[in-house]
């Protein structure tokens, strides 16, 4: 039911205005990430730690290093497959992403021109070696990331931070986030769509209706938070948020941990391309 | 039964601007009665419940929960036997799930983490919502977040329920389910709003708000099917009378 | 501007992760100390307002192109600086996780260059000087507009040197910072007028707002504009000398710096690690005697330098062939792996 759900979304998103476009990509990524598989029913500090292991792993190559990472996309697949987190949803999201890393990457061919590699008479220089290096990080890394939260979801995630020792300040600030982010964004598109009724298609608005437009909005989160403190007040609130947490570390997040790091120290320290490519060579 | 007792006796209040909204409020609601209030946009309806909880403090007179005077000192108490159910379930439902939004109340009294379990399951049970305690609040519907709302303040259990407007935002089916589930609770009830069929449904008791003061104060039917009383406070006959 | 998992070295990363958790348990601590109740709810739904507010766009005058708000500074100047860190570093997360802006290592980064400048240089040291106790709406122009650049420019140097760090990308400092410190000189101007029109907008509207956040820090006070000036000009010193650091260093230099800053370099022991263990598993595997690896230490022709040397791995023009084919198998197995996988779960649901 929620897969026809996620396609007739994905479907409809061609027609939208940029803004509903982020606001429901947003959502589909958050409702994606209640699903019920294995990947997420592991505790979250698992995956947070496994997120971090893996990404620390891939960024420690070095500058030039490309046959090294390919092994590493065993780590995305396995998600994306054991987690039910549609493919080409990720994908998408990877691509339209900041592109700070490849707008700075791509001074890479342009600066070192010097010739790494000869492949039958072409000469491949160093820069664009690293900046292909580059750019296999940035998918691997930013698909890290989205995944997490795809198989998380994010009070998860902040409670696994709560079990890591953040401050509560801190992780009860991300859950109000988290909570009033869906909140005033449709109250924001509300105002958005009204404003393009009447403004023609024009790329943005002007900057003084900005700023009053912002005004507004922020006066009205300002008494919105004034009701949600009375609320909390009339339901016991002093001062800390307590939370109820039914998480535990069970076998298989022992397992799953175990496994990833193994996984990562190996394909760090040995060449997995090259030993294949060996094997195979003996088998010609 | 004097525990379950709202007496509010000669009630001002004024913001600090200068606007006086209560202009001398004296009521008196004993055990179990089911209490409407109506009255015009700015009559004082919710700077009054908001009196009932402590969120303000009159500024002359008192008002009394039980056998408690509401005071600074008392107020934490007193919020512990009144339940205030806001209008809008966006602001009520400030946790990122259900499950936990329930439970926020239990564990600010301090409950054992298996008794919070139990009332959240037992609050979500009544308003019919135990499916849903996995899910963030953004994933729900307007009628299912406002029965949630519900829960999480009747998993406090407290003696009195108060409401501001519960049914503003419903569609017609989830606001005949709102209504079933208040004719079921034995709680004392003051209800507050705009949907004079709901508090003829639901209420014995009526009161009028007008302008700070109170202008009547009666039998629901009474209240309801005076239509001179409603007109000069802006209202108008509940429909289910108008057809009579 | 926000730094990128892809460019940082795993020690820049992990140093400048170190740095920003300390300052959210410090803001934290700060914040349990004296916090208005009210305050909690307030932080988070404001968090999530800049969130909202930076989904619509302007025009920015003059150029036709369009912008949005980064809102850092505006949180500092709401919230005071604690909270107002607090609340950016929460926003960076969820778009770290959300939108995956940056990346999960990168938000370290991101946390220090866009909350720590604003919240802990810009506010104590600009904002609260030049606006003072005043209510004057254009000083609170002016202190707005001077902070945010501050807090950007900041910022933007913050980047530049953590990407320079960790070597991977070609770009020299010099090059680097002229294309971002203008870049963002202008950003600063247009986000400058919109947090002073919104900052102004709100006080008009609800002066208690800001007054309880001037009144919360015990910074201010004592400072005049001349403090301002002073902290502008150890801004600049800072800048202009971590500069000329660098200056005196040729590329190499950089990679020597490096080396010494975290023990040997890790990549070239990293190198002579998996040889050795290849060498091993090689043995092991007798049956392909002709098979070797090439070490980071043999020379490869070309006129490399020692210094790229040292993180280069095998490289000769013949392997690279069969590396490319090898290459192309492993992503093959692990794309089938992952396909069988789905495979397998939907005929098991079906």
């Amino acid at each position: 039911m929620l897969c026809s759900e996620f396609s007739a979304l994905e479907l409809s998103w061609k027609s939208m205005p940029s803004f509903d476009k982020e606001y429901f990509s947003l959502g589909h990524l958050d409702l994606l990430s209640y699903q019920n598989t294995f990947i997420h029913r592991l505790d979250p500090r698992t995956k947070i730690a496994v997120t971090f292991v893996f990404v620390l792993t891939v960024v420690s190559f070095p500058k030039y290093e490309v046959s090294g990472l390919i092994p590493f996309f065993l780590y995305p697949v396995l998600i994306f497959s054991l987690g039910d987190i549609p493919v080409r949803f990720i994908l998408k999201k990877v691509l339209i992403v900041s592109p700070f890393a490849i707008c700075i990457g791509i001074f890479n061919p342009f600066l070192d021109t010097i010739t790494l590699y000869t492949l039958s008479g072409i000469h491949i220089s160093g820069g664009w070696v690293s900046f292909f290096s580059i750019l296999i990080k940035f998918v691997l890394t930013v698909s890290a990331a989205l995944l997490l939260i795809a198989t998380t979801s994010f009070p998860g995630v902040c409670y696994g931070l709560q079990r890591l020792r953040v401050p509560e300040i801190f992780v009860s600030q991300l859950l109000f986030l988290y909570r009033y982010l869906f909140v005033l964004m449709e109250e924001t598109m509300r105002i958005v769509r009204a404003q393009a009724v009447r403004s023609f298609d024009k790329k943005g608005l002007e900057i003084r209706t900005y700023i009053n437009l912002i005004g507004v909005l922020f006066i009205r989160t300002m008494e919105r938070s004034e009701r949600i403190y009375r609320a909390m007040l009339s339901r016991g609130f002093s001062g800390r948020i307590e939370t109820f947490r039914l998480h535990s570390i069970a076998q298989a997040d022992v397992l799953v941990l175990l496994f990833s790091l193994v996984l990562c120290y190996c394909f760090r320290r040995y060449d997995i391309i090259g030993m294949l490519d060996h094997v195979m060579k003996g088998l010609l | 039964m004097s525990h379950h007792l709202v007496e509010l006796k000669d009630v001002y209040f004024r913001y600090p601007d200068g606007t006086e909204t209560l202009k001398g409020i004296s009521l008196r609601i004993v055990h179990g009665e089911a209490v409407g209030i109506v009255g015009a946009n700015g009559a004082g309806k919710s700077t009054m419940l908001m009196h009932m909880n402590g969120y303000l403090m009159p500024s002359q007179g008192t008002v009394i929960i039980g056998d408690l005077e509401l005071n600074k000192t008392s107020r934490k108490e007193i919020r512990k036997k009144v339940g205030l159910v806001f209008q809008n379930p966006d602001d009520q439902l400030f946790m990122p799930t259900v499950f936990d939004d329930v439970a926020f109340g239990p564990l600010n009294l301090g409950l054992s983490q298996n008794k919070v379990q139990e009332r959240v399951a037992s609050a979500l049970e009544t308003v019919g919502c135990l499916d849903l305690s996995t899910k963030p609040p953004h994933h729900l519907s307007i009628g299912q977040k406002s029965a949630v709302a519900i829960a999480a303040v009747i998993a406090m259990q407290p003696d009195i329920l108060v409401m501001d407007e519960p049914a503003s935002s419903l569609d017609p089916k989830s606001r005949r389910h709102l209504i079933n589930m208040l004719k079921d609770f034995k709680h004392t009830k003051i209800i507050a709003s705009h949907d004079l069929d709901l508090i003829l449904d639901v209420c014995t008791r009526c009161m009028v708000l007008g302008n700070g003061r109170i202008m009547a104060d009666g039998l629901t039917e009474d209240v309801l099917s005076n239509k001179d009383l409603l007109e000069e406070n802006s209202l108008e006959l509940p429909l289910s009378l108008q057809k009579m | 501007m926000h730094m990128s998992d892809a460019l940082l070295s795993p020690a820049i990363g992990a140093t400048f992760w170190t740095g920003s958790l300390a300052a959210i348990a410090y803001s934290a601590g700060k914040l349990k100390e004296q916090i208005d109740e009210k305050l909690i709810p307030l932080m988070g739904v404001l968090a999530a307002f800049i969130f909202a507010a930076q989904m619509i766009n302007f025009i920015i005058p003059g150029t036709g192109s369009s912008g949005h708000l980064g809102g850092g500074m505006m949180l500092a100047i709401m919230l005071g600086p604690y909270a107002g860190f607090i609340a950016i570093a929460s926003v960076l997360i969820v778009q770290s996780l959300f939108f995956a802006d940056g990346g999960i290592l990168a938000l370290g980064c991101n946390i220090w260059n866009i909350g720590i400048y604003p919240c802990f240089i810009a506010y104590p040291f600009i904002y609260k000087i030049v606006a003072g106790d005043t209510n004057s709406p254009k000083r609170i122009f002016l202190a707005s507009v001077m902070s945010v650049i501050a807090g950007l420019q900041l910022g933007a140097v913050s980047v530049v040197v953590q990407t320079v760090l960790s070597g991977r990308s070609e770009l020299s400092l010099y090059t680097f910072l002229f294309f971002m410190l203008p870049i963002h000189l202008g950003i600063g101007l247009v986000e400058g007028v919109v947090t002073a029109g919104v900052v102004n907008y709100v006080r008009t509207m609800r002066p208690e707002v800001l007054a309880s956040a001037h009144e919360s820090k015990p910074l201010s006070s004592d400072r005049s504009i001349k403090k301002v000036l002073l902290t502008f000009f150890l801004i600049t010193v800072f800048i202009v000398g971590v500069l000329s650091w660098f200056a005196s260093k040729n590329p190499d230099g950089l990679e020597w710096s490096l080396e010494q800053m975290y023990g040997k370099s890790e990549l070239s022991e990293q190198d002579s690690r998996v040889s050795r263990a290849l060498n091993r598993f090689q043995e092991k595997t007798a049956i392909f005697p002709d098979y070797r690896v090439k070490k980071g230490n043999e020379k490869i022709p070309g006129n490399r330098d020692t210094a790229t040397d040292a993180t280069w791995p095998q490289a000769e023009s013949d392997t690279t062939v069969s590396g490319l084919a090898g290459a192309f198998m492993v992503l093959c197995l692990i794309f089938a792996l992952g396909f069988g996988i789905k495979k397998l779960k939907r005929r098991k649901n079906a």
